[in-house]
């Protein structure tokens, strides 16, 4: 099986900071990649480099066959991947559904200047994401006014109306309390498997990643240090002395 | 809703000035005005304050100058339509760069134009007739030359409608998805990014359209004052602009158009009674109306409306 | 070779000192403040009308030399006038509030402004160069000078550099830097902020009145002066990047001399010239020369 996004040797220095140091992996159709590793190793910078909010000084980046190392966020995002963020990106003042439904005519088509966004059509695709994401309640809240789990689901809805085949997910389970973290990716992984879609996400609870994760991936100074099943990875003593120190 | 004060405000204006005649001559400049400022309140819905948006006022207006004079187009219409695709044009060549620019470098490198434009019209004599501008004689209407006080009428009628189609078509606008991502810009720039959506493209449609009203409101005061002159493009009528959008209140597409109505309003009535402080009557009534109505009269209205039909 | 151009060069300079004394007001105020005062140009213009009247009327009671002074009370009167008051009243409240309300406030009170100025002052263009005659002329290398340009040089130069040592070595300075880097922080300190920002407004509008003064003995008064300064200032602070007292320096000269260089080759244009250069510049460094973004230091 062809990979969906395979990474090449990437490389790119920030003023003296190597944040990556040649990233090379593959992820394949349908997985669930969990990304860990100690804080400052390059997996924001990584998910950076491969939606092209920065370009790497050299490596490259091939999703579904075709280059896009070069390429800005907005055309990575029509090509097929969408991304949520680790602080939650909505549009603030409006509500939960006027932001999903911006993703849904984004998709559509933005260059409308006469129908309204708020069309019959438009409003049935974000209320039937918003209900996949048990968000259907808040519809019409203000996104300022959601606690912050809620925020990240949303932000993930924005992401899911864009319908991506591969998604890139920013510590969703980060500032939400524990008692809502399993409720939250039972949700988020429901979805993904039942639209097939590929997702990648940077996570530092290692019970979510063990939980939920086909692979793991482990960042340390801006390259992949191992790669394994979670219960090969999370076990190895290796790993465990570099990202929790312990050893 | 939005239909309906539009609509108040048309017939208002076209009423009142049976009752009182030379108020036809100050609504109808008023309309000009307010068009040019509904394109700086488009302008500032997606968070870019132009304070040189006068550039686009005057280019219409001396589109139908120069229409006139050296095209031999004399048909109101054929004037208002070159006018506006002229200064359309204008506002898309220039949009061309303009939209690479954000927060108060847009606000000035929309002023520097507007100054360079400004002083070109001042020096050219031999084009632009400089600092005595150029006069613009009484269009025909359908074929008609028309004296001066029958075209005033159609002029005003022109110009309500006008307004009222306008008003309709940016109030469709900014609820179309278009329109509703120039606010995203404002509130997240790198999100609409993310949502595959070019934030530069959004712009640059709205500059264009926003260039176009402007120069429809040159157009519209050229015409009804019969002579165009530098001034036009001074930053001071910039300022007067965007005090209308936000005087008026940016939230609704009437906002411009009820503040338009008001600056006439006031120039006419201080310029009689008080001729030295009109500057300041506005310039007091845009403070209050910023530290005391931050959502502008139409704000103000909306909020009435509500009061009345939900009195909780 | 260099004798040639020197009228050129002190023309050049000259116009730039005036310039630099209205462009580092608004430039400092921006980086202290946060704001773009629109009414700057009305202080200018103050500064000037009243520095008229001041010297007409030492030079009718027969004290011509005390008009020379009148270019330096005025400003300060300008200043104790309006810096306090506008900014605990207007200034205070808008503090925290987006940029576009900002202006706008400014530009309220420059509207209020410039009637105030026709109610006080009468529309009628007035001048008086009697400071400028007193000053003589000099004559060097065969070609005469106006001493008043020399002075306006010299004058130019003396502000930039108290500026700078103000801001670096002075407590008042220091406390100003601070506020500029971090206000929150500032605070915490013990930096009284309100008061930093009253003076930092105050210094800005007796800079732009000592502009006013200076040039009233060149270009005399009329309605209309204020409008006019305020966009040539924000040209040059644009230019020389907002908030940068050396970026405001460089920006005058480079204004000046092509102002001057205008009107000795190609005087119809001279007005353009100072706009050209804001949208050349703009649009090769859109933060200005020194400027960048983020960066808001003085």
């Amino acid at each position: 099986m062809n990979p969906i996004l395979a990474v090449r040797d990437l490389r790119i220095t920030f003023g003296g900071v190597v944040a990556a140091n040649g990233i090379e992996l593959d992820i394949y159709p349908h997985e669930l990649v969990a990304v860990i590793g100690p804080n400052g190793s390059g997996k924001t910078t990584f998910l950076n480099l491969c939606t092209g909010y920065i370009h790497p000084a050299s490596g490259s980046v091939t999703f579904e066959g075709k280059p896009i190392t070069e390429l800005p966020p907005r055309t990575i995002t029509r090509r097929g991947i969408a991304r949520a963020f680790q602080i939650p990106q909505l549009f603030a003042g409006h509500s939960v559904l006027e932001c999903v439904m911006l993703a849904v005519a984004a998709r559509h088509g933005i260059w409308d200047a006469w129908r309204p966004l708020a069309r019959r059509g438009y409003r049935h695709e974000a209320h039937e994401i918003l209900d996949l994401l048990t968000l259907g309640a808040v519809a019409d809240r203000l996104t300022a006014t959601l606690p912050e789990g809620l925020r990240k689901l949303a932000d993930i809805a924005i992401a899911m109306a864009l319908k991506p085949r591969l998604l890139l997910l920013d510590e969703p389970t980060s500032g939400v309390s524990t008692a809502e973290k399993i409720p939250l990716m039972d949700t988020i992984v429901g979805v993904l498997r039942a639209e097939k879609i590929t997702a990648l996400f940077v996570e530092h609870d290692m019970d979510v990643v063990e939980r939920y994760a086909d692979r793991v991936l482990v960042w340390d100074s801006g390259r992949v240090a191992a790669a394994g099943r979670p219960h090969e990875v999370l076990h190895s003593a290796d790993v465990l002395e570099r990202i929790i120190g312990v050893g | 809703m939005v239909v309906r004060y539009i609509v108040i405000l048309a017939v208002v204006a076209a009423l009142l000035p049976i009752a009182v005649p030379w108020l036809g001559f100050v609504f109808t400049l008023a309309v000009g005005i307010g068009l040019a400022a509904l394109g700086v309140a488009m302008l500032l819905r997606g968070g870019l304050i132009s304070i040189g948006h006068a550039l686009y006022f005057a280019v219409g207006a001396y589109a139908v100058a120069f229409l006139m004079r050296d095209a031999g187009v004399h048909d109101l219409l054929v004037l208002f339509a070159g006018a506006t695709i002229i200064t359309a044009a204008v506002g898309f060549l220039v949009g061309a760069f303009m939209v690479r620019y954000r927060a108060i470098f847009f606000a000035m490198l929309n002023l520097a134009i507007s100054m360079v434009f400004f002083t070109l019209l001042s020096k050219l004599y031999y084009v632009t007739g400089g600092t005595d501008g150029l006069a613009v004689a009484t269009p025909t209407v359908l074929g008609m030359q028309l004296s001066r006080g029958a075209f005033d009428v159609v002029m005003q009628n022109a110009a309500l409608i006008l307004m009222v189609a306008a008003a309709l078509l940016i109030d469709r606008y900014l609820k179309s998805p278009l329109g509703e991502a120039l606010g995203a810009i404002h509130t997240n720039e790198v999100r609409l990014e993310y949502l595959g959506v070019s934030a530069r493209g959004v712009i640059w449609a709205a500059y264009t359209v926003s260039a176009g009203l402007a120069g429809l409101g040159g157009a519209i005061t050229a015409v009804t004052i019969g002579h165009v002159v530098p001034e036009l493009s001074y930053w001071t009528v910039s300022g007067q602009l965007v005090l209308v959008a936000v005087l008026g209140g940016i939230g609704g597409v009437p906002g411009a158009f009820i503040g338009a109505f008001f600056l006439e309003l006031v120039r006419t009535f201080a310029v009689g009674i008080a001729g030295e402080v009109w500057n300041a009557i506005i310039g007091i009534s845009l403070l209050i109306v910023i530290f005391f109505l931050p959502e502008g009269l139409y704000g103000l209205i909306q909020r009435l409306e509500r009061r009345r039909t939900n009195p909780k | 070779m260099i004798a040639n151009y020197l009228p050129l060069i002190v023309d050049g300079l000259a116009d730039a000192a005036l310039i630099f004394f209205v462009a580092v007001g608004l430039t400092l105020v921006f980086s202290v403040v946060r704001i773009l005062n629109v009414a700057h140009g009305s202080f200018y213009a103050f500064g000037a009308y009243l520095s008229v009247v001041i010297g007409t009327i030492f030079a009718g009671r027969g004290w011509p030399l005390l008009s020379l002074t009148a270019l330096v009370i005025s400003p300060l009167l300008v200043a104790l006038a309006f810096g306090p008051l506008i900014e605990r009243t207007l200034l205070r409240w808008t503090y925290g509030r987006p940029e576009a309300l900002q202006i706008l406030v400014t530009f309220g009170l420059f509207l209020v402004l410039e009637d105030l100025q026709k109610l006080v002052f009468g529309v009628q263009p007035y001048s008086q160069d009697l400071p400028m005659q007193l000053l003589g002329t000099s004559r060097i290398g065969g070609i005469v000078y106006l001493n008043y340009q020399l002075l306006l040089i010299v004058l130019a130069l003396v502000v930039g550099v108290s500026l700078r040592l103000l801001l670096k070595k002075s407590r008042i300075g220091k406390s100003i830097s601070a506020v500029v880097a971090d206000e929150e922080l500032a605070r915490t300190i013990g930096i009284d902020a309100p008061r930093v920002f009253m003076l930092a407004f105050s210094v800005g509008v007796f800079l732009a009145a000592l502009g006013g003064a200076l040039a009233s003995p060149t270009i005399g008064v009329a309605p209309g002066l204020g409008a006019e300064i305020i966009v040539l200032a924000f040209a040059v602070a644009a230019i020389g990047g907002l908030g940068q007292i050396e970026g405001a320096a460089l920006a005058s000269i480079l204004i000046g001399f092509t102002r001057v260089a205008a009107i000795y080759f190609a005087p119809e244009f001279q007005p353009v010239v100072p706009y050209l250069v804001m949208v050349a510049v703009l649009i090769v460094r859109p933060y200005g020369l020194f400027g960048s973004i983020g960066l808001r230091r003085i």
